[in-house]
């Protein structure tokens, strides 16, 4: 990997992670909100279900994950055990897609 | 305070092993009158490097008790309290023997990060003129005193995790060059710091800082380098 | 030679491995927290049949950990992105003092509300 898209990936993952603060921040309150009386999904669908204000703001949480982790893991593989190359690469985008795919169908389990 | 030091010293190459001496405690003693009492009076062969020993010349840095530390301004009261010293070679560098280790790639990647500056001006040019109290020579001169002495390479994990890793003397060198408005060769200093062998490998955990016996902080350098870097690269021109 | 503890022993050095461990956990509980979700896809009864398993106290003990990993992230990160991106000062561990103390929080608030 060149010098420049590596330094990009770092920028990704820092620009991803002020998104994922803001999001972050939103979803522990959301917690501490929804876990009051425990967990049902009469009370999950009631909040999510056709709103488009928490469809728009997990899509936007989805992605920055989708961007931000994989980023992490492959500095965390490279360094801890020590594989490192292209397929390396290919492998965390195969990844980075399946985790954004399996987020956005239970984002959209949520809203539809 | 006791009267003896137990001291395990680090003998041989990679593969050696601890030896023990009994030295004697003395008021205001420091790890390199130690070391240098083991040579002088118990065992000739030990083979150990120093030079100035007034914290200049950086050449005297062990391994004292896990933590690499400058042996000449380090009182033996301040590390080993309960009269137990272990000393050992600087980590992340080649054994040559002892306590002696090979610091070509130190220094090598020093060259690597360009730490060389590139003069723009001839002497028939007049003198530079770089105001004090600019933001530049503010953080120049934050990082100028560094004395090479490999403390901080020696106390930096990435350097173990990623062998080709800058490190953080050779990046905080560079880091003084690129404040340095005399210097020509900023675009290809910024290339040869960046990315995953360089600033941007850096996780912030401050060994360097912690340890440098110079009060550097080689972190706060790289955060630099990191923002630099950072901008040339979403421009368009790393 | 290799390093050993005693040289990590400082703030900032535990503080990068409490954010990378709990990166790395928080990237291995997303799939599944996804597969629950998903569940209202189809048949949210089923999604209320696993919020009745998981109301036992080991989950419970296991929900608290994430909340404190995620809140020990968050802080921790925004930690980093200051030492990083803005100018350099003498905050380093007053910093980590504030994400320490704003993870302890999270923990107690979600103890009190579950």
């Amino acid at each position: 990997m060149n010098t420049r898209t590596e330094v990009r990936l770092w920028a990704a993952q820092r620009i991803s992670a002020m998104v994922l603060g803001v999001c972050v921040f939103v979803h522990l309150i959301t917690i501490m909100v929804a876990m009051r009386g425990g967990l049902s999904a009469a009370e999950i669908l009631e909040r999510t279900q056709g709103n488009w204000a928490w469809f728009v703001f997990y899509v936007v949480f989805v992605a920055a994950v989708v961007v931000h982790a994989p980023i992490g893991l492959r500095t965390i593989i490279e360094e801890w055990l020590g594989w490192r190359g292209t397929w390396l690469d290919i492998l965390l985008v195969v990844l980075a897609a399946a985790l954004g795919l399996w987020g956005l169908r239970a984002v959209w389990a949520v809203f539809a | 305070m006791s009267d003896f030091l137990t001291v395990r010293v680090w003998r041989g190459d990679e593969q050696g092993g601890f030896q023990t001496f009994e030295v004697p405690r003395l008021e205001s003693q420091t790890v390199l009158d130690v070391v240098s009492h083991i040579q002088r009076q118990l065992d000739p062969t030990l083979a150990y490097r120093f030079a100035c020993r007034v914290g200049m010349c950086g050449s005297c840095a062990m391994t004292v008790n896990g933590k690499a530390r400058w042996t000449c301004r380090t009182h033996v009261a301040k590390v080993a309290a309960d009269g137990n010293l272990e000393l050992a070679p600087l980590a992340h560098l080649p054994v040559v023997r002892d306590l002696v280790t090979d610091m070509s790639a130190f220094f090598d990647k020093w060259a690597r990060a360009r730490g060389q500056f590139h003069p723009t001006a001839t002497r028939k040019d007049p003198f530079a003129r770089i105001r004090p109290d600019s933001a530049q020579r503010i953080n120049a001169d934050a990082g100028i005193e560094c004395i090479g002495c490999g403390v901080c390479y020696a106390s930096c994990d990435v350097v173990q995790w990623r062998p080709d890793y800058l490190g953080p003397a050779a990046l905080n060198r560079a880091w003084t060059l690129v404040n340095d408005e005399r210097d020509g060769a900023q675009a290809e200093r910024l290339r040869a710091v960046a990315g995953d062998a360089g600033c941007h490998a850096c996780h912030t955990h401050l060994s360097c800082t912690e340890r440098c016996p110079k009060h550097i902080s080689p972190t706060a350098g790289i955060a630099g380098l990191k923002r630099a870097a950072m901008k040339a690269a979403l421009r368009g021109d790393l | 030679m290799k390093t050993d503890w005693r040289a990590r022993n400082h703030p900032a050095w535990w503080a990068f491995l409490v954010h990378r461990i709990s990166g790395i956990v928080l990237t291995l509980f997303l799939p599944f927290h996804f597969w629950v979700l998903g569940m209202a896809l189809n048949d949210a009864a089923r999604m209320d049949d696993f919020f009745a398993w998981a109301d036992r106290p080991l989950v419970k003990v296991a929900e608290a950990g994430l909340v404190i990993l995620l809140a020990a992230h968050l802080t921790g990160g925004l930690r980093l992105m200051a030492l990083e991106f803005l100018a350099w000062r003498g905050w380093q561990k007053d910093l980590l003092a504030v994400a320490a103390g704003l993870t302890v929080i999270a923990g107690v608030v979600f103890a009190y509300v579950v």
